[in-house]
């Protein structure tokens, strides 16, 4: 679906009229990020993260497939050919270090996109299949990251991968064979090791497909805006082409600087010394520690620290990790507000705030030693994530007064405009 | 139907949270957790300067040479370094002759297997091997130092405090002034480890190899004090962990700046684009 005034595809050259004719790729394109792709014209920076995240995604993919070129899966002599890479071949430290980094870049950019998403509620009526599918991305990009770590082979690896597969044995009865059946040991091992780098290396070409479907989605009733108002008329929109990608474009430049910063001038920063000390299972490391990226909901998993009526704390820490993601998928129908733009919602705004300092606070203590006060700070963190999404939001749909919202996307940008008089019936909120 | 659940399973978690909350808090006031020795003690890397610190730092060659001098004499007898090959040296401004002497004449001989005979024996290094393995008998597992200085939290600062932060136990007071053997008697260091406070137990199995001034003789006159040695040291260790070091500062800048342009072209061209819809 497009709107009626999307520009059609007319091309001049001979070469792409004949290909046109015989494979509309051309055609396709130009009407998903080219010119014949409305958007409305009112998007602000926030809306560059999805490209962004598109670009990390396209980077990794070819930096790891040219690392694989490089790297053994083996444990005998996984550590080693990383430190292969990073000495002896051309251009390998930089590689390694685009790709680490990378990963970092990459979830930095998808939690702004998810973020925007919470603020201006893009997950709402219609765009439901676009967030839900945003959710499968999220924890396929996770699932990705967790195994990727593990092929340096070392001790946070070894350590991460026994950790992270130990949750699958707190499941009853089920628990530890699913663990041996996923690691294909009692340990994490040769076994694991292979498969590991085997679904890293699957994976992001699977994340490729719903990024796909994700795009498609969002093409059924188009981008969102930060007013949240729809798209009612011509005025309201710009051709993705040039006027996005000409934003995009500087976006990029932003993204591209700061990642250049990180691989060239700090690559080990966000990175954990001990990955630096080759994988024994005989010496467990003093904290273990995820990556950055998943501190938030390492802090929920340790948060319960107690049995809970016959469950034992691990089981529900488990439960609540995961809880903590499917809770996402939700959303659509846990907010039921009709306005979608936090810019209007006054009483969800300050919630949204509470949630992002929450969400840091919960970061912070995930990758704190497990001791006192960090255990105490994240069991409040935690429970203010889970009452935020699944009771504050339900009650603060339906007690708020929303703020009026603008008539058009137009009238936004430039102030009431004559079209908007003609039609002063029109309640505030559609 | 999840309006309804929803908030049910937010209240189970809360609950659940709460109680574990509840508990917790209930410990720490009836059990409180004794601080440990190693809380108290344990000190941070002593705040150095290297010249590759900042980000327009490069090593310094002469540094590195001293260092590796003192790797041969002192660190060698124990620990592996078999990330690096000898060719590796080079980098340091060794000449192509003076690497395959250094090889050639390396105590640890590279080992042999004719697969013929299933004879084994050993030969001088060359500059294309690795440095060869080193074992070691006595207590303690002496770490490979190839990635040491990556491996570690402080990196090189961690590897010259701990070079030079052996020092006697008894009456060791932390900056508190709390004196470590009245407030943990249990914490005497054990026979055979030795007291080290930069170290994460503050015991290690390793005793103080840089013992003396001039326990290593440098070529280049420089005086080799303990602090000195250590410094070249730990310069020496953050190469071989990072031997790309100084290319990858140099490649970043040229990439920096090339991205600074177009990032600001591409701003411009934004405005242009933009400038009748604002």
């Amino acid at each position: 679906m497009s709107f009626p005034w999307a520009n059609d595809y007319k091309p001049t050259n001979p070469l792409m009229q004949w290909v046109d004719q015989r494979l509309p790729l051309p055609r396709f394109v130009y009407n998903a990020v080219g010119a014949g792709y409305p958007v409305p014209r009112n998007l602000n920076y926030m809306w560059n993260f999805g490209i962004l995240a598109g670009f990390a995604l396209v980077l990794q993919i070819v930096t790891g497939v040219v690392l694989a070129m490089h790297y053994a899966a083996n444990d005998k002599v996984a550590f080693d050919s990383v430190e292969h890479i990073m000495r002896d071949v051309n251009w390998g430290w930089m590689l390694r270090y685009a790709h680490a980094n990378g990963a970092s870049m990459f979830f930095i950019v998808v939690y702004t996109h998810i973020f925007r998403g919470f603020f201006y509620s893009s997950y709402k009526a219609p765009r439901e299949m676009i967030w839900l599918l945003g959710v499968v991305i999220f924890l396929l990009m996770m699932a990705t990251a967790f195994m990727g770590y593990v092929l340096p082979w070392g001790q946070m690896s070894f350590w991460g991968a026994k950790v992270i597969t130990g949750l699958f044995s707190a499941i009853p009865l089920v628990g530890p064979p699913l663990q041996e059946w996923l690691l294909g040991g009692f340990a994490p091992d040769n076994a694991a090791l292979n498969r590991f780098f085997s679904l890293h290396f699957l994976l992001p070409f699977v994340i490729l497909g719903v990024i796909i479907l994700h795009v498609w989605a969002l093409h059924i009733p188009g981008s969102s805006n930060p007013t949240g108002v729809e798209v009612k008329q011509e005025s309201d929109t710009v051709p993705f082409h040039p006027y996005y990608t000409a934003k995009d474009g500087f976006g990029l430049g932003i993204f591209l600087m700061l990642y250049c910063a990180l691989v060239f001038f700090a690559p080990n920063l966000l990175g954990h010394p001990d990955n630096y000390i080759p994988a024994n299972p005989l010496s467990t490391p003093a904290h273990i520690v995820p990556e950055w990226y998943f501190w938030p909901f390492y802090a929920i998993l340790r948060a319960f620290t107690s049995d809970f009526m016959f469950i034992p704390a691990k089981l529900m820490g488990v439960l609540a990790m995961f809880s903590a993601i499917l809770v996402w998928f939700f959303l659509p129908w846990l907010d039921t507000s009709p306005v979608r733009s936090g810019h209007y919602r006054p009483m969800f705004r300050k919630f949204f705030y509470l949630l992002v300092v929450d969400v840091l606070v919960l970061g912070y203590c995930g990758g704190a030693p497990a001791a006192e006060p960090f255990v105490m700070i994240s069991q409040i963190a935690s429970m203010y994530y889970f009452l935020h999404f699944l009771v504050i939001l339900p009650i603060v749909s339906s007690i708020e007064t929303p703020q009026p919202l603008p008539f058009s996307i137009t009238e936004a940008v430039l102030g009431k405009d004559e079209s908007a008089t003609l039609s002063p019936a029109t309640p505030a909120i559609a | 139907m999840v309006r309804l659940f929803g908030p049910l399973v937010g209240l189970f978690f809360a609950v659940a949270l709460l109680w574990s909350f509840g508990n917790g808090a209930y410990n720490a006031v009836t059990q409180p957790t004794p601080p440990t020795a190693e809380a108290l003690f344990h000190m941070h890397p002593k705040e150095v300067k290297f010249s590759f610190d900042s980000a327009f730092g490069t090593f310094d060659k002469a540094q590195l040479q001293r260092g590796f001098k003192v790797y041969q004499e002192v660190c060698s007898n124990c620990h592996s370094l078999k990330q690096v090959a000898f060719r590796d040296l080079g980098q340091l401004g060794y000449k192509e002759a003076e690497v395959k002497a250094i090889a050639k004449n390396w105590g640890n001989k590279a080992q042999t297997f004719d697969p013929k005979t299933g004879d084994r024996g050993e030969r001088a290094n060359l500059p294309s091997d690795h440095f060869p393995p080193v074992y070691y008998a006595g207590q303690g597992v002496p770490p490979d130092l190839s990635l040491i200085a990556k491996a570690r939290h402080g990196g090189a600062q961690y590897i010259h405090s701990l070079l030079t932060g052996y020092t006697d136990q008894v009456g060791y007071k932390n900056e508190a002034g709390e004196e470590l053997l009245k407030k943990f008697p249990d914490a005497k260091t054990p026979d055979g480890l030795y007291f080290n406070p930069y170290f994460a137990n503050l015991n290690l199995a390793m005793p103080a190899p840089l013992a003396s001034d001039g326990q290593v003789t440098y070529s280049d006159g420089t005086q080799a004090t303990v602090d000195q040695m250590a410094m070249d040291v730990s310069a020496f260790l953050t190469w071989t962990a990072e031997p790309k070091l100084d290319k990858r500062k140099q490649t970043g800048w040229p990439v920096l700046g090339f991205l600074l342009a177009a990032t600001v072209l591409a701003y411009l061209a934004k405005r242009n684009v933009w400038a009748d819809k604002h």
